[in-house]
């Protein structure tokens, strides 16, 4: 065995990243033989960006220990910023593959400098006020981008801010071979789909890189003194707001990648679909993956993206079904009575609370 | 001048409505200390509660608020007991995920029972209003909706003061070991607070949908949320601070709509707690608690 797999955290790193190429080979294995149902191939692109949405918000939630509501919004900006650079140079950069590559790394850039920006006031708090002000964060950057009208032509990118909800895309002055990217309320129409499964895997990949790294560092383990007990980190010379920072911005940046990622694979998106409702979404694959586990947080996002598609069959009932099942899964895991009862049946299961730390 | 006590009339109106759940949400969070996402959806059934009585039963109005009172107690209770009781000694995450999954399984039973088509919603209030009022656009509606919304403060500053539950209540919201300690029945005043609470949200439901007459499953979500951010504003477990929070709310939403933006008002709103909560932490009436090693 190699010397850097002796440690056993690396070991369970390089488990997790073969884990998802592997799971990545079968899937493309099993899409090329066309053995997956079409709604769900469907689901592929956007599933990816879940799961790099997940791990980036675990490491805020889970590592960092901040409640965020509004991770949606992060989401919002790179998707928005992708659109515009992935459609304004597609005569300048032809390439598909090197073009998305720009979407995603200007998607991350611009969501990575919002997330600077919000985390400054926001990481002045703590507890539910933090919660209450990233969800406010989320819905303000909801409204703000419905507001956006963008379009491009020859002599650059034209935008306008529709305060009062009276002006077109017919006020951007376009000359006649500009067209409009963003359409305010509408979202962004007409959008190549230039995203692809492959681009979106190699995507989980990098998040799982900069996370799992970032993690084993030395300003990994900072974060974590930070979350554990701030007083006492604080006392031996950790800057707390700047490693909260550090984590919060990391996370705003995958976050705007996995937009950029999920913005480029629709023709039509409209902002309102950056909800709350979404940051709550990406809050549960967190939540029930396990707070700080990686690699949980990725199956999580997987099943429960795939999920409510195969139910699809019950309908009505889906969401129904798929409520009751959060709220016995939250109980069955948390509850003391009953977390002795499944420890009795299964006996050698280690606790939530060790799981926690052994796999942060 | 007429046109801004206009929509100041409006804001009042609307604020009163926020400060009603407000109340509720204030009252929930300073004992349980979670964010209960399920409040506003309790808003939307109490609502539809209400419209069944009076349009499918054909009784009178105060009959249908009595009838989404009583069903929205009785549903408080309910998931207090079946989803956050087993939750007590979880983690806030914990807590939180549940009353997010309680939220999707109120909308979604109600978008099964009622179907997912908007109801027309009638006022349940229709007597006339002077003409002198009515020049600044005081309906019916909005008259209830302060008079009430002051009542049920005076109510709840006199409960919690003076009573014994009220009592038990702020005891259990300071410390729930202590208050064991001292005989008070912990489950019973947690359960209580979840009536209260829930009892409010079936008024504040009936009434903003008295305002705005369009009834749908997601209907309690967005003032729920709003309302949430009153509270906060004014001091979250503060009485007083849920009331003025909402009414603050109201009147900064109804001028930012008319002077600002239509589309930003919500961001103003947010915009506005947030630098609220820069300033003063803990709320306009929250008491600062500062942490201790």
């Amino acid at each position: 065995m190699p010397q850097f797999l002796k440690n056993k955290k690396t070991r369970h790193d390089f488990v997790t990243y073969g884990l998802v190429i592997l799971a990545f080979i079968v899937v493309s294995f099993m899409q090329a033989n066309h053995m997956i149902p079409r709604m769900i191939a469907g689901q592929l692109v956007p599933i990816c960006a879940y799961i790099v949405m997940a791990i980036s918000l675990n490491l805020v939630v889970g590592v960092a220990g901040d409640l965020s509501l509004g991770h949606a919004g992060f989401m919002s900006v790179g998707a928005y910023t992708g659109i515009v650079a992935a459609m304004s140079l597609a005569e300048a950069v032809p390439n598909d593959g090197i073009r998305l590559v720009i979407a995603l790394l200007v998607g991350a850039a611009s969501a990575a400098l919002a997330g600077f920006i919000i985390g400054i006031p926001v990481l002045r708090l703590s507890g539910d006020y933090l919660a209450i002000v990233t969800l406010a964060f989320g819905e303000i950057i909801k409204e703000v981008v419905t507001c956006l009208i963008v379009g491009v032509d020859e002599r650059g990118i034209h935008a306008l801010f529709n305060l009062t909800g009276k002006l077109t895309v017919d006020d951007l002055g376009l000359t006649e071979t500009g067209f409009a990217i963003i359409k305010g309320a509408q979202g962004a129409a007409g959008t190549e789909t230039i995203s692809s499964f492959f681009a979106g895997f190699l995507l989980v990949m990098v998040a799982l890189v900069v996370v799992l790294n970032l993690v084993r560092s030395r300003t990994g383990r900072a974060i974590l003194a930070v979350r554990d007990n701030r007083i006492a980190a604080e006392s031996v010379g950790i800057s707390t707001t700047k490693y909260r920072m550090i984590a919060f911005v990391v996370s705003a940046a995958l976050a705007g990648a996995a937009g950029a990622l999920f913005g480029n694979s629709f023709s039509q998106l409209s902002a309102t679909k950056f909800d709350f409702n979404m940051s709550i979404l990406i809050l549960v694959f967190v939540v029930l993956g396990g707070l700080g586990n990686m690699r949980g947080s990725i199956v999580a996002a997987a099943v429960l993206t795939i999920l409510p598609e195969a139910l699809r069959q019950f309908s009505d009932y889906r969401m129904l079904v798929y409520a009751i099942v959060l709220i016995i899964v939250m109980i069955a895991t948390n509850n003391d009575t009953l977390k002795n009862l499944i420890s009795r049946v299964l006996p050698k299961r280690t606790s939530l609370e060790e799981e926690v730390r052994a796999d942060a | 001048m007429t046109v801004f006590l206009q929509y100041l009339v409006n804001g009042l109106s609307m604020g009163s409505v926020y400060a009603i759940i407000a109340l509720g949400y204030t009252m929930v969070y300073g004992i349980a200390k979670m964010l209960n996402f399920a409040h506003g959806d309790v808003i939307m059934i109490g609502a539809y509660i209400s419209f069944c009585v009076t349009s499918y039963l054909g009784l009178p109005a105060v009959v249908s608020v009595l009838a989404a009172v009583v069903v929205c107690t009785v549903l408080g209770i309910l998931i207090e007991r079946l989803a956050y009781k087993p939750l007590r000694q979880a983690g806030p995450l914990a807590v939180l995920i549940t009353a997010i999954g309680v939220s999707y399984f109120l909308q979604n039973a109600a978008q099964l029972i009622w179907g997912a088509t908007p109801k027309n919603f009638t006022s349940i209030v229709s007597f006339q209003v002077p003409a002198f009022l009515k020049a600044y656009n005081v309906s019916a509606v909005s008259l209830v909706t302060v008079v009430a919304c002051l009542v049920i403060m005076a109510a709840l500053m006199w409960f919690t003061g003076k009573t014994k539950m009220g009592k038990a209540m702020r005891a259990c919201s300071e410390d729930k070991a202590a208050a064991q300690l001292m005989g008070i029945n912990v489950n019973r005043t947690i359960s209580m607070t979840f009536a209260i609470g829930s009892a409010l949200a079936a008024i504040a439901g009936v009434l903003l949908c008295s305002y705005s007459p369009v009834l749908q499953p997601t209907t309690g979500s967005m003032p729920g949320i709003k309302a949430f951010t009153a509270a906060v504003f004014g001091g979250i477990g503060s009485i007083p601070g849920a009331f003025v929070g909402g009414i603050l709310l109201g009147i900064i939403e109804a001028m930012a709509q008319a002077y600002i933006s239509t589309s930003l008002a919500n961001s103003i709103v947010f915009a506005v707690l947030i630098v609220v909560l820069l300033v003063k932490p803990a709320g306009l009436f929250g008491k600062y608690v500062p942490e201790k090693v």
